[in-house]
């Protein structure tokens, strides 16, 4: 199978230990995958601050580089979200936990260990926009893709939070715009995952763990934080 | 027209952190009681999209269900009044007062009524307008509009509403029992429902095939305003109409449900005909309703019952408090209707917002919240209300993420300032970020350039 890789801006130039591990995950499952050397951005920072002719110039972008493949895959949901919603841009990009549970449908990740308390952390735009997970405000059979997978991983202990999916505060241009609530938010987020007795905090969003590590760090909390696919794909302890 | 700063205004409300606490988790708790009151209904879904039609059903023939309403209103012996906007409205009030040789008049809770400052308009003519609501009466007294649509004094802890009473019905300042100040509210209202010479109250449903309205409440203060004086008025928005006596057995079960996770209000009053020797007006209010009506992509805000759930599931909200949104309605519903009024004034409203989409999930009438937030944002920046430092961070970021070349220089500028920069220049004033965050340490190479080496 062929898919384009998109790793996003912000991965791209903060947190390339995600993209490698997204690549390197998705190459051990037999998956060929492509990443276009002239991605940069899906857009979605212009787009959510309703520039939508500045978004456009990018969304430009990001079509010469993947309008080629049928489908896209990334490892932050919110850019999946963003690419799949706006019209003409990728109706078939897809984030990482959903190609790995409903394309690839990969249960078993026998290379990886994770012997730690670990609190998952999905992403709104995920989990309500991209339909990731069940919410606690629409009742109904529970379901978690993200979690389906890393329940998968060996030595994985499970501590929920309180408000498991109340938003963290991120929210792009608005961790600066509205920087006193984001931040409070981030805070809460934090302490609550501490509060239920998590040493990880791992996530399918690369733009909240910034944020939430980033706030955990300023609180001196000690939590570590970690994207989905590198514990996936077998993070070493 | 000054545009409100949701931002500032919020960095006030955090700093205050035993209210925000308080103001938190009171909230969070009314959302966990509606899960649980959702949960227990194995329909609710299906009542949700239900409430939807019926409200979008009314919406797309309104004109019908208004007059509907009129004639079988009339027919009851109420008279029923129309008012283009808040002006209007006002005036309509004020001549009935007149006509009636009303000075004192009591009301139950109405956003409408806030919504058209007809409290300040009707003091200055002489009128004492005295809130029944027990949260409404403490903003009153204090001088503050309400916060919340269902709990207006919900911003302030027990020993704020102490010092209010204590400043203005001479309760003791050192007493904050709920008891004590409720009953203490409760004694020094009484005397104006006897005394009062006309009652108000708003409408949480207007039944066109009945021509009566429906008032939903818990202190029964809406019941006695309505029912002692000799004149009662309802000022009720258009959009409050529904078709038939039966579509409310889809509502109630859902209003407080959804506002305090209760199954049902204490009281819900059907209205249909003055008692003998009084009166009863309806003032049926547009005040910009019509207009949003004909608004592609924005109409749908007029489903709203006003239960607040999607006030309580913010996070936002629940951490800026209502007051700081400078308008009449607050949190997610508040930021989609807001703009309606007054676009420049509201425009920073829209983006205080992360678009976690919680809201859209809670309504009990499914309105597209999150989805009319993210569409604000792009009118306001087409109509040129944008500050002019995100426009231009947004060209600028247009500009660079368009161009490989650009964008890579560009990272390479970041890891470098990460790098380099000592970090009293990287966390200065002017980064947002940094005040209370950390930002990510500058890794050794892009994902880019590990590619390039090892693949």
């Amino acid at each position: 199978m062929k898919v384009g890789l998109f790793i996003p801006c912000y991965v791209d130039a903060f947190m390339p230990e995600i993209g490698v591990a997204t690549l390197e995950l998705l190459e051990r499952l037999g998956v060929e995958v492509h990443y276009p050397l002239d991605q940069t951005c899906c857009g979605q920072p212009m787009a959510n601050a309703g520039c939508h002719a500045d978004a456009a110039l990018v969304e430009r972008q990001f079509l010469r580089c993947f309008e080629k493949f049928d489908c896209v895959v990334t490892p932050s949901s919110s850019c999946a979200h963003h690419v799949r919603e706006r019209k003409n841009l990728h109706s078939n990009c897809l984030e990482l936990s959903e190609f790995l549970h409903d394309v690839l449908k990969v249960r078993e990740f026998p290379w990886a260990r994770f012997a730690h308390r670990v609190g998952l952390h999905v992403a709104c735009a995920g989990l309500r926009g991209l339909g990731l997970a069940s919410t606690s405000e629409i009742s109904g059979p529970r379901f978690s893709k993200p979690r389906a997978l890393l329940e998968r991983v060996r030595g994985v202990e499970f501590v929920e939070a309180a408000r498991p999916d109340e938003c963290c505060g991120f929210g792009g241009t608005f961790s600066v715009t509205e920087e006193p609530v984001s931040a409070r938010m981030g805070y809460d987020k934090v302490n609550d995952h501490r509060a239920a007795g998590a040493q990880y905090i791992v996530t399918p969003d690369p733009s909240c763990m910034m944020h939430q590590r980033g706030c955990a760090e300023r609180l001196g909390i000690d939590l570590k934080f970690i994207h989905l696919a590198q514990v996936l794909n077998g993070a070493p302890e | 027209m000054k545009r409100v700063d949701h931002a500032e205004a919020s960095s006030h409300f955090i700093k205050a952190t035993k209210h925000l606490e308080f103001h938190d988790k009171r909230l969070w708790d009314l959302r966990q009681k509606r899960d649980r009151e959702a949960e227990a209904i194995p329909e609710w879904e299906e009542l949700r999209a239900a409430a939807s039609a019926i409200k979008e059903h009314t919406l797309s023939h309104l004109a019908e269900y208004l007059e509907q309403f009129e004639r079988n209103a009339v027919a009851n012996g109420m008279y029923v009044h129309w008012a283009r906007d808040a002006a209007e409205h006002n005036q309509i009030v004020f001549s009935l007062l007149e006509k009636h040789a009303a000075k004192i008049l009591v009301k139950s809770k109405s956003m409408l009524t806030e919504e058209c400052e007809m409290r300040p308009f009707l003091e200055t003519r002489g009128i004492e307008v005295v809130e029944t609501d027990l949260g409404e009466r403490i903003q009153q007294l204090d001088d503050e509009p309400p916060s919340h649509i269902v709990v207006p004094a919900v911003h302030k802890l027990r020993r704020d509403v102490a010092q209010v009473f204590s400043r203005t019905i001479g309760t003791d300042s050192k007493n904050t029992e709920v008891a004590y100040l409720a009953e203490s509210q409760r004694k020094d209202t009484r005397p104006y429902y006897l005394k009062a010479g006309a009652g108000m109250t708003g409408a949480n449903f207007a039944v066109a095939e009945t021509g009566s309205f429906v008032v939903c409440t818990n202190e029964g203060n809406a019941d006695l305003s309505a029912n002692l004086p000799p004149l009662h008025i309802a000022s009720i928005g258009i959009e409050k109409l529904i078709p038939r006596l039966s579509d409310l057995a889809v509502f109630v079960r859902m209003l407080s449900r959804s506002a305090l996770g209760s199954p049902i209000t204490q009281m819900t009053s059907h209205f249909r005909a003055p008692r003998p020797g009084a009166e009863m007006h309806v003032v049926l209010v547009d005040n910009g309703r019509a207009e949003r009506l004909g608004m592609e992509g924005f109409w749908r805000s007029l489903k709203c019952i006003r239960c607040g759930a999607c006030m309580n599931t913010c996070p936002v909200y629940r951490r800026s408090g209502g007051l700081s949104y400078g308008a009449t309605y607050s949190g997610p519903i508040g930021v989609i209707i807001d703009p309606t009024f007054n676009l420049r004034k509201y425009s920073a409203l829209p983006f205080a917002s992360t678009l976690n989409g919680s809201c859209t999930n809670v309504c009990p009438v499914k309105i597209d919240i999150h989805d009319q937030i993210y569409r604000w944002r792009k009118v306001i920046a087409e109509r040129g209300q944008l500050p002019m430092v995100k426009k231009e961070a947004m060209r600028m970021a247009g500009k660079v993420l368009s161009s490989p070349k650009l964008y890579r220089l560009a990272v390479k500028a970041a890891q470098a300032g990460l790098d380099y920069l000592p970090r009293s220049m990287i966390y200065n004033p002017l980064n947002a970020w940094g005040k209370q965050r950390e930002l990510p340490s500058a890794p050794k190479q892009s994902f880019r350039e590990w590619y390039l080496e090892n693949r």
